[in-house]
């Protein structure tokens, strides 16, 4: 990181010393706050789901529409587009230079967009039969939650591309470090959320 | 020189073990289930005390939660908000299986 980039106002230049760290962890409690709300808003949802479940109305069931594999697939590449976040965040930390950061970005967005597209798919799949949304209390508690999830990824990603463009226009000044730290707490913190998905959501209802 | 290369090879090693970590309990999760060797009821326990465990790695690895330093505050929020969320979801599916078991 360029000196000259953190020298106006904002965050002290030394990334390793305390003072700059508390800053930094004071910037980072608001948007903590945010994310357990958003996580009491998820909460809910898979408490409807779970009451929900039952309510098939004869329609399909979690054992006739989820597949294990294609749910491994998406579970491996969230948790891998989690760990190239935290190299970008490591770029962002520890090295010298921009490309590194970006390239990390651009792999993180490649493979959240890889989740969505795998998840579409799902989606798609479900519907083509007759497993849409107003069919039965199961299926609206379903396309309530993790569909959600998925417009969280989706905000994640324009979130990643709009911070990409700013590290190119602004550099790596202290506000677009304080904004890239955030996102990648959001990020990391869909993963969690969809740890919490394939464990009560689609794994339970393929259980034999 | 050697000083921040230390610093970044330890933060990269913390995201290698989280990453490694929740590869082996999703896979654990998954095989579970692709396998079964145990009821459905000692699996879905299973499924979930891996979740549980892989949530706090998680938050370990990959937000950094600590149970010391400067995390302190987060850590606080965290542990309220799942304070908050068991009450809330443990308090829905208490009563609405209630009333179900009722209306039966």
């Amino acid at each position: 990181m360029s000196m000259d980039a953190t020298r106006h106002a904002g965050l002290p230049v030394d990334h390793g010393d305390a003072e700059a760290e508390m800053d930094a962890s004071r910037d980072l409690f608001g948007f903590w706050v945010f994310l357990m709300s958003d996580a009491v808003i998820f909460a809910l949802l898979f408490a409807t789901y779970g009451v929900m479940l039952p309510a098939t109305a004869g329609g399909p069931t979690p054992a006739s529409e989820y597949k294990i594999g294609p749910t491994f697939l998406e579970t491996l590449v969230l948790l891998t587009s989690s760990l190239t976040f935290g190299m970008a965040t490591v770029a962002l930390k520890h090295a010298a230079q921009r490309r590194a950061l970006l390239a990390w970005m651009a792999v993180t967005l490649a493979l959240g967009l890889l989740f969505l597209g795998l998840e579409l798919h799902d989606f798609a799949d479900m519907a083509a039969h007759g497993a849409v949304p107003a069919r039965s209390g199961f299926l609206s508690a379903f396309f309530g939650l993790v569909p959600l999830h998925g417009l969280h990824v989706l905000a994640g990603c324009l979130w990643i591309l709009v911070m990409m463009a700013q590290l190119l226009i602004f550099g790596p000044d202290p506000r677009v470090r304080i904004n890239i730290q955030r996102l990648g707490l959001f990020w990391h913190f869909l993963d969690i959320i969809w740890i919490a998905i394939f464990s009560t959501v689609y794994l339970p209802g393929l259980i034999r | 020189m050697s000083a921040p290369d230390a610093a970044k090879r330890r933060a990269i090693r913390t995201y290698l073990i989280g990453y490694g970590a929740a590869l082996l309990l999703t896979g654990a999760a998954f095989a579970a289930v692709h396998w079964p060797v145990v009821g459905p009821r000692a699996s879905f326990a299973l499924i979930l005390a891996l979740a549980l465990v892989q949530i706090i790695v998680q938050f370990r690895c990959f937000l950094h939660i600590r149970l010391n330093r400067t995390s302190r505050d987060d850590l606080q929020l965290i542990l309220f908000s799942a304070l908050i969320v068991a009450l809330m979801v443990g308090g829905t599916l208490v009563i609405l299986f209630n009333l179900r078991g009722r209306m039966m």
